[in-house]
């Protein structure tokens, strides 16, 4: 079927659905969501979304920005930076306002409390900025933005996948996507697409993220020609549940909790002697790496302890209920008595489509692309830099869902509709084709497991030419190996076994990307770490970078980071 | 250890009726329900269907019935189970679309009819709306709701009032009776008093007994019932 919608948003977490209230009303919007709509990952968010309210002690939008740049390693770019803090405070207010139940201070302001790389004064010590609903805040953002959606009449179609964007003389014209109920291939004719797919932590075996964060929002503008940028900077959340990369919020650290290795002592002291266990997460999953690589594991094996037991049961359940329960459920340890065991997990991409602060996707030559869009997770805005901050990917939903959503109002009068070219939907449906009638090959599933636990060794907290050499050649025999991927269903019906097939090729182009792009950058900065070049070079290195797919190459190149406020300086804490 | 499957097979489209079927799947203990579903699929029979996504119980993908009672995928554990061949059925109440994957669109519009927002008449402010910790308390516990549809399955009233909106959507309506900043209380406390609303509910304690975020649901429903006798007291309940 063909489906027309002036605009079409392709998901529904927290930047699609920022986005969708801000255009609604005066045009026709729609949004796609491959998982059930109140299933997208951004209800996982636990710990809290960042603003200098000021309502635990004193703070200011300045300072939020320095933390957010100097939290970066100076790869932010600092004019979105400030976008970011300074509309903080007005994006926190209209979530309550709209219905969000935050946790309150005794005099009734919205609670604050301490997160890692969060600073008063410059980074003189921790400052309480992070605004939270104990620890689900993400969930009860999404259920109030969500609700708020349906009561404006926003069209949701739930449970349908995007596979390929369309284009007509450069601009766009609408999508096309798989319905997980039926098996059909539809085209969503638009004038605009907004991208806000989120992130792709699957690239990766041991990840906070969810079976659906695969990807194909960022890969299909790339395997159009769209560049990627600042892919080599994968953020490493330093806890999660031993084994199953299940998260722990940062709140637990925010809240008192405490880092231990085998021999009980208190490493982060030497890692970070000011802020300590709050300090950011690049480095704290360093600090966890290097223990556990000298020997200062827990019993000498690949995890440390997360230590909640001073907390008091009481503060674990109002602030912390979620994490407790996931701990008592997967390890069967209570918190308040028993030392958790934790190692980093892949939680967060801070590379993605490259954008500027309107929602503009950017093309090769920085052009605009017109029609397209992008927020969130799936999107580059250089705002989060080599290490984004904990709570600023909540803020950054709503301050540039909103954003783009504005943007696209004020384009939409010079965004015609285009005519759709002919059969627009051929190649999908070939790729399907091919996949269901292939009789003999290999399994997508297996195929991803070696991809995820190639990235996990090869590709991870620390790097190495040497061992980026060895995935990226494991990454391209993975992808020849593609080719003869095969399914057991054929069924048209909820067919999940063919989705995870045509998703494999995502991971695999983004998983080539990161990796691509991490072995150019020969210097240490933020989340990318290379053993063999451990410092940080801003001479030379002090700029983003962009991969683009040519005819079946892959071309790098860079551009500048915006500077305004704060000069590089050596990165302590 | 090798553990034994008995999963609901049903594709309304094709099959005339639904079927059961068996697998075998080598797991620890320590694993969840849904890595050896996973394992199902991807290893041994691509055509199984039940949906997931963040494996660990806040997106509310996966509620199914495992040995009889309704709960997530990602939250049980093998070592639950131990010894038992495991049932794995659809959450009942549900329509089958395939397999284990249900019909959830009636469940969201029913919780949408009684409004799930905040309605305030107050002037606009430019800060938040203030409120107390006591006052936000009030709904700790209900909005741990992650919309798994696990309490409605679940209850037995169901099946004796088809027409009962159950507790899930009951639990959407106390959060807003009881948030402090909510403008319409008495509005949202007489839209669930009637026959197929709290009254419909019998005390069978299932709805609370399976939720996997521990919300007190039968308690809460009490409550309303409560609150709706001492604000109407003329009208017969
Ligand atoms: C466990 C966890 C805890 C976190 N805690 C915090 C926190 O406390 N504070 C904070 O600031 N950040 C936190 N983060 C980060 C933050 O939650 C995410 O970065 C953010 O929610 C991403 O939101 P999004 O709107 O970009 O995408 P998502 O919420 O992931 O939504 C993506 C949407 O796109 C849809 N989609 C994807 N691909 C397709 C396709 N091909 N076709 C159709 N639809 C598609 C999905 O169905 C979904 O609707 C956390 C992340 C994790 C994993």
């Amino acid at each position: 079927m063909v489906f027309k919608h002036d605009v079409v948003i392709v998901g529904a977490g927290l930047a699609g659905l920022r986005a969708a209230l801000e255009v609604a009303g005066n045009v026709d919007v729609a949004l796609i969501s491959k998982v059930y709509p109140t299933r997208s990952h951004s209800g996982a968010a636990q710990g809290g979304i960042a603003a200098a309210l000021g309502n635990e002690e004193p703070d200011s939008w300045e300072w939020h920005m320095y933390d957010t740049v100097k939290g970066g390693d100076y790869l932010t770019d600092q004019h979105v930076a400030e976008i970011l803090a300074t509309d903080a405070p007005r994006a926190v207010y209209e979530l309550e306002h709209l219905g969000v139940p935050f946790n309150r201070t005794p005099d009734g302001k919205i609670a604050q409390r301490a997160f890692g790389g969060h600073t008063r004064d410059f980074g003189k010590a921790p400052v309480k900025r992070a605004c939270y609903a104990a620890d689900r805040t993400g969930r009860v953002m999404m259920d109030t933005l969500y609700f708020q959606a349906e009561r404006k009449g926003i069209k949701v179609y739930p449970e349908l996948q995007m596979l390929d964007l369309i284009f007509k003389d450069g601009q766009v014209a609408g999508l096309v996507a798989y319905e997980l109920a039926t098996g059909d291939v539809h085209v969503f004719h638009s004038r605009v697409v907004m991208l806000a797919t989120g992130g792709y932590g699957k690239v990766y075996k041991t990840t906070s993220n969810a079976f659906a964060n695969t990807g194909e929002g960022v890969y299909i503008p790339y395997r159009a020609g769209i560049p990627l940028e600042d892919m080599e900077f994968v953020q490493f959340h330093p806890t999660g549940i031993y084994g199953m990369g299940v998260l722990l919020s940062e709140a637990a650290r925010g809240e008192g909790g405490i880092l231990r290795n085998g021999s009980g002592e208190r490493f982060m002291e030497r890692y970070a002697p000011t802020i300590k266990d709050l300090a950011p997460r690049d480095m704290v999953s360093r600090a966890i790496r290097t223990e556990i690589l000298e020997g200062r594991g827990i019993g000498g094996k690949d995890y440390v302890h997360l230590d909640l037991t001073h907390l008091g049961e009481q503060k674990l359940a109002e602030r912390l209920s979620d994490i407790t329960s996931f701990v008592k459920i997967y390890l069967g340890i209570d918190p308040a008595k028993e030392l958790i065991p934790i190692q980093p997990t892949c939680h967060y991409m801070m590379g993605g489509i490259p954008c500027n602060v309107d929602g503009h996707v950017l093309g090769g030559s920085q052009e605009v692309v017109p029609g397209l869009y992008a927020a969130g997770e799936c999107s580059c805005l250089s705002l989060h830099g080599a290490n984004r901050l904990g709570c600023n990917s909540l803020l950054d939903l709503v301050v540039f869902g909103r954003r783009t959503g504005l943007q696209i109002g004020r384009d939409l009068a010079g965004l015609p509709w285009q005519e759709l070219p002919r059969n627009p939907e051929r190649p999908a449906l070939e790729r399907i084709r091919k996949i269901k009638e292939r009789k003999a090959g290999e399994k997508a599933a297996h195929l991803r497991s070696r991809l995820q636990e190639t990235m996990t060794l090869r590709c991870s907290v620390f790097r190495h030419e040497e061992t980026l050499v060895q995935a990226l050649s494991e990454i391209r025999s993975l992808e020849e190996r593609y080719g003869k991927v095969v399914i057991d269903n054929r069924g048209a019906r909820f067919n999940t076994d063919l989705l995870d097939a045509l998703e494999l090729e995502a991971l695999l182009g983004l998983a080539e990307a990161i990796t691509v792009s991490a072995l150019n950058r020969k210097e240490s900065r933020g989340a990318h770490s290379r053993d063999d070049y451990p410092e940080r070079n801003d001479e030379e290195w002090l700029k983003h970078t962009l991969i683009q797919k040519t005819d079946g190459e892959v071309r790098v190149f860079y551009k500048p980071v915006h500077i305004t406020r704060f000069q590089p300086k050596p990165r302590t804490y | 250890m090798e553990v034994k499957f008995k999963i609901f097979r049903f594709d309304p489209q094709v099959d005339q009726e639904p079927r059961f079927q068996s697998y075998v799947v080598s797991a620890e203990p320590g694993h969840r329900i849904l890595d050896c579903l996973n394992r199902i699929k991807w290893e041994q029979d691509g055509t199984l269907g039940y949906r997931m996504s963040c494996g660990h119980g806040v997106c509310g993908s996966d509620g199914m019935r495992i040995n009889g009672v309704c709960g997530l995928a990602c939250q049980k554990l093998v070592r639950e189970y131990e010894g038992s061949e495991i049932l794995i059925e659809p959450l009942p109440h549900f329509k089958v679309l395939k397999d284990l994957i249900v019909d959830m669109d009636g469940f969201l519009e029913g919780i949408k009819r009684f409004q799930p927002h905040l309605i305030s008449t107050g002037p606009a402010l430019e800060k938040e709306r203030l409120q107390s910790p006591e006052d936000r308390k009030k709904v700790d516990h209900v909005i741990r709701c992650i919309l798994c549809a696990c309490c409605t399955a679940a209850c037995p009233a169901m099946d004796e009032n088809p027409k009962y909106v159950g507790p899930a959507v009951l639990m959407w309506a106390y959060r807003f009776i009881h948030d402090s900043r909510d403008d319409a209380f008495r509005e949202r406390l007489k839209a669930v008093d009637f026959a197929d609303g709290v009254w419909s509910c019998k005390n069978y304690f299932e709805c609370t007994r399976v939720c996997p975020k521990s919300i007190p649901v039968t308690k809460s429903i009490n409550i309303m019932k409560g609150e709706i006798e001492k604000t109407f007291p003329e009208s017969s309940h």
